[in-house]
């Protein structure tokens, strides 16, 4: 397992719940922005049509994938716990949070080539 | 002594409730050895005045957890070789609890939570009454059953961060047991064991970090019984506002 992290949280189902805090966490951040950029429509469309241009930059198209996979993290993760919490227990609670991983990699992935 | 092969380096934390520091011992390494035939060892050959808690050195009291390498563990049977990392055994008391001198931790928190998380029995019947006949293989007692080897240990208690973050959280241990008397159908008042794990500090405070479950040493799975109390808190409400 990882080096330097404390033996007690050294474990993929701990793994699963920081990646959920921290993607929570950053969307916190990202949708005030995001919802003011969309309110720009409506206040000052030249300054939207310029941070729409702004936002072709290849740089920025990789910093979007990010974002992309921020948001299906947090909800696959989100649809694990409720079906953790909700429905009769799995003993795959490990291969659950994987999947979870794995999904939002796929599908950040697949929006990145799309994007490009 | 010279830390060759034949021995080991033992960080121990030595201290009270007001702070401490760990002090370094050099012990023999035997075949078979566990971190609590270490701690004897130090205390019987080095410092005789080093305090920590042991009773039935099988595995079966629960008294004799500590930190071991930064990972609870309970130490009666946790062998020397699993756990040694780089020769360097490094022991601490339990954490999420007070320390009150060395190795032993100030057990007081963990079960007053007992308590509040409704860990007594409260009888569906008395001594008169004829005993009610549970089938071993009936599906609730089958639940129940499942984590009644609870040995108070405390290792998911010092494992969990929930704890650690929320000082009113009952812990994995606690909600453990509310959901074995949920599951009792001797228990009289089912409805008063949920209310007493619903409220502030209750399961719902559980983030499923799973360390109760990976680190249990008798292998129990707090998170699925917490997991278990979520559900039923849930329905519960729901049936109530119908």
């Amino acid at each position: 397992m990882i080096k330097g992290i404390k033996g007690h949280r050294n474990h993929p189902l701990w793994y699963a719940y920081a990646l959920h805090r921290v993607s929570g966490l950053a969307l916190v951040l990202f949708l005030p922005l995001h919802f003011y950029v969309l309110s720009l429509a409506l206040t000052q469309p030249q300054r939207l049509d310029a941070f729409l241009h702004w936002t072709e930059i290849p740089a920025v198209k990789f910093a979007e994938m990010g974002l992309v996979f921020l948001l299906s993290v947090h909800l696959l993760g989100g649809i694990r716990l409720l079906v953790l919490e909700l429905l009769p227990w799995s003993p795959r609670q490990k291969t659950w949070a994987a999947v979870a991983a794995g999904g939002a990699l796929f599908v950040s992935g697949a929006f990145l080539l799309n994007a490009v | 002594m010279a830390n060759t092969n034949d021995t080991m380096t033992v960080k121990v934390w030595r201290g009270d409730k007001n702070g401490g520091a760990y002090q370094q011992f050099v012990v023999p390494r035997q075949d078979n050895q566990t971190v609590l035939d270490v701690v004897s060892w130090i205390q019987q050959n080095q410092d005789p005045n080093l305090s920590y808690r042991f009773a039935c050195r099988v595995g079966m009291c629960g008294s004799c957890a500590m930190m071991v390498n930064g990972t609870p563990r309970w130490t009666c049977r946790t062998h020397v070789n699993k756990v040694l990392d780089a020769n360097t055994l490094v022991v601490a008391p339990l954490r999420n609890l007070p320390p009150i001198k060395d190795l032993v931790a100030d057990m007081d928190p963990f079960f007053d939570k007992w308590i509040d998380a409704g860990g007594h029995h409260d009888p569906s019947a008395s001594r008169y009454d004829a005993m009610p006949q549970i089938a071993p293989d009936d599906a609730q007692r089958a639940v129940a059953n499942e984590s009644i080897e609870c040995i108070n240990c405390a290792v998911c208690y010092a494992a969990c961060d929930t704890v650690a973050h929320n000082e009113n959280y009952l812990g994995p241990a606690a909600l453990q047991r509310a959901w074995t008397l949920y599951n009792d159908e001797k228990v009289n008042d089912t409805d008063a064991v949920l209310a007493a794990v619903s409220g502030k500090g209750g399961c719902h405070n559980c983030h499923s970090q799973g360390s109760c479950s990976l680190y249990c040493p008798n292998e129990l799975n707090p998170m699925r019984a917490i997991a278990g109390l979520k559900a039923a808190t849930i329905k519960h409400q729901l049936k109530r506002g119908r």
